[in-house]
């Protein structure tokens, strides 16, 4: 099964009235022929409509969304699936969201990078428009602001890192809680810093928050050690450092040596599921549909071993987001290997790539 | 006479393992070229297929609303009766053949998508996709070939109840869905235990559902909307009117009631009629994709250890294709380009126009027959066997010839 949205915040006065009229249109729905008049209306999947583009950088626009229901919000610093068609492709990415989750005007924005060889970052910089419909899945991602924000503040960004910050910065101004925040910011060249303005604004409101903005082709990159000069209380801080993987790696271990790691947060778009063997008793799973039969212990995840057994299944992030594995369970139980929960009832669609089974199973793949 | 005896011969007889292997490289390569080229055009081709079929199937709903009045009853039967033959033909066989799926569009791809008839997806997708799309035209493994119930090839043996194919051919063609419905559930297997007693439970389960859902909706919803639409319209006009009231509230309520039921009664009649269009079609075609004259069957023993050229050659001379304009294909789910489509099942139907002058070159090429014919032609073909094949013998029909461009000069 193909990738598909979120599904909508409808009100239920509404998903009552199209579930008493869906014999009229089987083996279709209602959302079939409403869609026809105006996509956003499926209640099957979340759609936005493109508002606004404005372009950040020669290769960076921000691309303005309005959801077709109710937006169920977001914490600072998460990033959504998006779905767009690309020369007739349905394709989907994770973008992190760069709007606050409650503006006032209901709407939502990523900003993404061109990648020159990419399908969807090329389609969001040069080919979208006003009025496209995109497809919005779901929303994910443990690198976000606490709720209440800690009082001291060390941002560290490079390049399109600083994305996921922007929303943690958006939702600092408007809750007025930037009282004592330092940014550290780097860019190739002085063109490609995305947000420039932005930032530049909330610095001209905000006293307390002091943005360092380092151009690198020109000063060079920012290590570990400027820390000490020029943020000499970054042990103090809650630090949220998003960027290239090099930059977090060198960056994370001076946490480790001299700072206090539980004060560091750092964005990982791909966490790694499963893997060692944890809790739980694995089991086997039985593929209906492929007849393949594989053993899973407790941390691999359905998906993994029906793989290595040799079954060909369907699958998409690998990370429990995008719903494309989802196999029926038509016996036994599963354990979500991400929360350890053990669930699973007859008939229940579940996502092989983040669960393990829990006693032998099997399951309609 | 014994009719096995008379023997044809194989199309391939004259290809050797090289020229097999060189047909298959060119036909892959054909398949390759399509497949990379496609893109926005096939994918709103395909959308706003949908969206016309859908349009048309509330335009006939609507119009059906007022069925008892005759011009609406012939338009709305005619819209609902084109919407359905859209929806399972250029819609349901070819989405749920995986042609869309390249798409990754979560709706039009074969592993959700569900259709307007009998079988259930996923009994369809076993029975056709896999069975018949793989041993085409082998006697004995193809179920399709005359389903089961029909001798449809002089090889088949001859059994006294086909002296009754003639008259059940007839009640096929009205109630086709049902009967592919069940012949999904594939007799042989359940006879010789090669399916467990849960899996033929699941599958009936299946169908009664579907058998449920249809009844719901064109017996009982539909009527039942147009009833009360046209008893509130009786109910209006009367009320309005400036005619004396026959009765009081009891009579005009009454009239309604009749009025009602006998919207419901037009209504419920124009969906079946709907529905038996729609059968009568889709038999038509496909029928019409295998047993006329041209068309090869094959034994077991001559498929053995078959190769890729080889089974290309079987699905070329096994299906055999109808000629028509561009409204007929569209209506027939492009199986007019039924020797296309056996080739290459999973391209999207749009492309087998596309794609026919090569396959023809190819056909050339390689001395290999191009079956084809008008739909009128082929369609007397098919009655004519299995009103001969209901008797017992029977002799296998003359073959067409390689395919020579100079036979089919260009209109």
């Amino acid at each position: 099964m193909a990738e598909r949205g979120a599904a909508p915040k409808v009100p239920p006065l509404r998903r009552r009235a199209l579930h008493a009229v869906r014999s009229l249109f089987t083996p279709l729905l209602p959302d079939d022929y409403l869609e026809l008049i105006n996509p956003l209306w499926s209640t099957r999947e979340l759609r936005g409509r493109i508002e606004r583009i404005d372009a950040e950088t020669p290769e960076a626009a921000t691309v303005l969304i309005r959801p077709g229901f109710e937006w169920p919000g977001h914490r600072p610093g998460q990033y959504l699936r998006i779905g767009v068609v690309v020369d007739g492709i349905h394709h989907w990415r994770a973008y992190s969201l760069t709007s606050e989750p409650d503006r006032p005007d209901g709407c939502i924005a990523i900003t993404p990078k061109l990648v020159e060889t990419g399908k969807v970052s090329p389609y969001f910089v040069r080919q979208a428009r006003p009025g496209d419909v995109v497809r919005l899945g779901g929303v994910e991602g443990t690198f976000v602001l606490p709720d209440p924000p800690p009082r001291k503040l060390l941002f560290v960004s490079a390049g399109s890192g600083v994305t996921p910050i922007m929303s943690m910065l958006r939702s600092l101004h408007r809750s007025d809680s930037l009282a004592d925040a330092v940014h550290v910011h780097s860019a190739r060249e002085v063109e490609g810093v995305i947000f420039a303005e932005r930032l530049g604004e909330i610095g001209d409101v905000h006293e307390g928050y002091d943005l360092h903005l380092r151009i690198t082709g020109e000063e060079g990159r920012v290590g570990p050690d400027d820390l000490d000069r020029i943020c000499p209380d970054w042990r103090e801080r809650h630090a949220f450092l998003s960027g290239p993987a090099a930059m977090l790696d060198a960056m994370s271990e001076r946490w480790e040596r001299d700072g206090d790691p539980e004060l560091l947060h750092m964005e990982r778009f791909q966490p790694v599921i499963g893997g060692e063997p944890g809790e739980g008793e694995g089991g086997r799973v039985r593929f209906l549909e492929s007849g393949v039969e594989a053993g899973c212990d407790s941390g691999t995840p359905i998906l993994v071993g029906g793989e290595e057994a040799g079954a060909t299944l369907p699958f998409g992030c690998r990370m429990g987001i995008c719903h494309t594995c989802v196999g029926r369970l038509c016996k036994g139980e599963v354990r979500d290997l991400r929360t350890g929960r053990v669930h699973g009832s007859e008939g229940e669609m579940i996502r092989t790539c983040v669960n393990a089974p829990e006693g032998p199973i099997e399951i309609a793949l | 006479m014994n009719a096995t005896t008379v023997e044809v011969e194989s199309p391939l007889a004259h290809l050797s393992e090289e020229r097999l292997e060189e047909l298959a490289r060119e036909l892959d390569e054909i398949r390759d070229r399509t497949f990379a080229d496609l893109g926005e055009r096939d994918r709103r081709y395909i959308e706003s297929m949908i969206a016309m079929q859908r349009r048309l199937a509330v335009m006939g709903r609507v119009l059906l609303l007022g069925a008892r009045y005759r011009p609406a009853k012939i338009a709305g039967t005619a819209a609902l009766s084109m919407a359905k033959i859209l929806e399972n033909m250029e819609i349901g066989h070819n989405v749920l053949h995986g042609q869309w799926d390249w798409m990754n569009d979560p709706q039009i791809n074969s592993s959700t998508w569900d259709w307007d008839t009998a079988s259930t997806a996923e009994a369809w997708k076993h029975s056709h996709n896999y069975v018949h799309h793989t041993f085409t035209n082998i006697l004995g493994k193809d179920k399709d070939l005359g389903y089961e119930i029909m001798r449809i090839d002089p090889q088949q043996k001859w059994h006294p109840v086909y002296l009754a194919q003639p008259i059940y051919n007839l009640l096929l063609a009205a109630f086709f869905e049902w009967g592919v419905a069940l012949h999904d559930l594939d007799f042989e297997a359940i006879r010789k235990g090669r399916k467990s007693k849960a899996q033929v439970k699941r599958e009936l389960a299946g169908i009664r559902e579907k058998a449920k859902s249809q009844i719901v909706k064109d017996y009982i919803a539909w009527p039942l909307l147009s009833g009360l639409a046209m008893a509130a319209l009786d109910v209006g006009l009367e009320a309005r009117g400036p005619g004396r009231r026959r009765g009081g509230l009891a009579g005009a309520l009454k009239r309604a009631l009749g009025g009602g039921r006998s919207s419901y009664r037009a209504a419920a009649s124009a969906n079946a009629t709907a529905n038996i269009v729609r059968n009568v079609w889709a038999y038509a075609i496909i029928f019409c994709g295998h047993f006329p004259d041209q068309t090869h069957t094959f034994k077991p023993e001559e498929v053995e250890d078959e190769s890729r050229g080889g089974w290309y050659v079987r699905q070329l001379t096994g299906a055999a294709n109808i000629e028509g304009g561009p409204l007929f294909h569209v209506a027939s789910g492009n199986l007019g380009y039924q020797v296309e489509h056996h080739l290459f099942p999973d391209l999207p139907s749009t492309r087998y126009a596309e794609i026919a002058p090569q396959v023809k070159q190819v056909c050339e090429r390689y001395d290999l027959p191009y079956n084809s014919g008008p739909f009128g032609q082929q369609l007397w073909m098919v009655q004519r066997t299995i009103l001969r094949l209901a008797f017992p013998g029977g002799v296998p029909r003359p073959k067409p010839g390689p395919y020579r461009r100079e036979d089919h000069p260009a209109l």
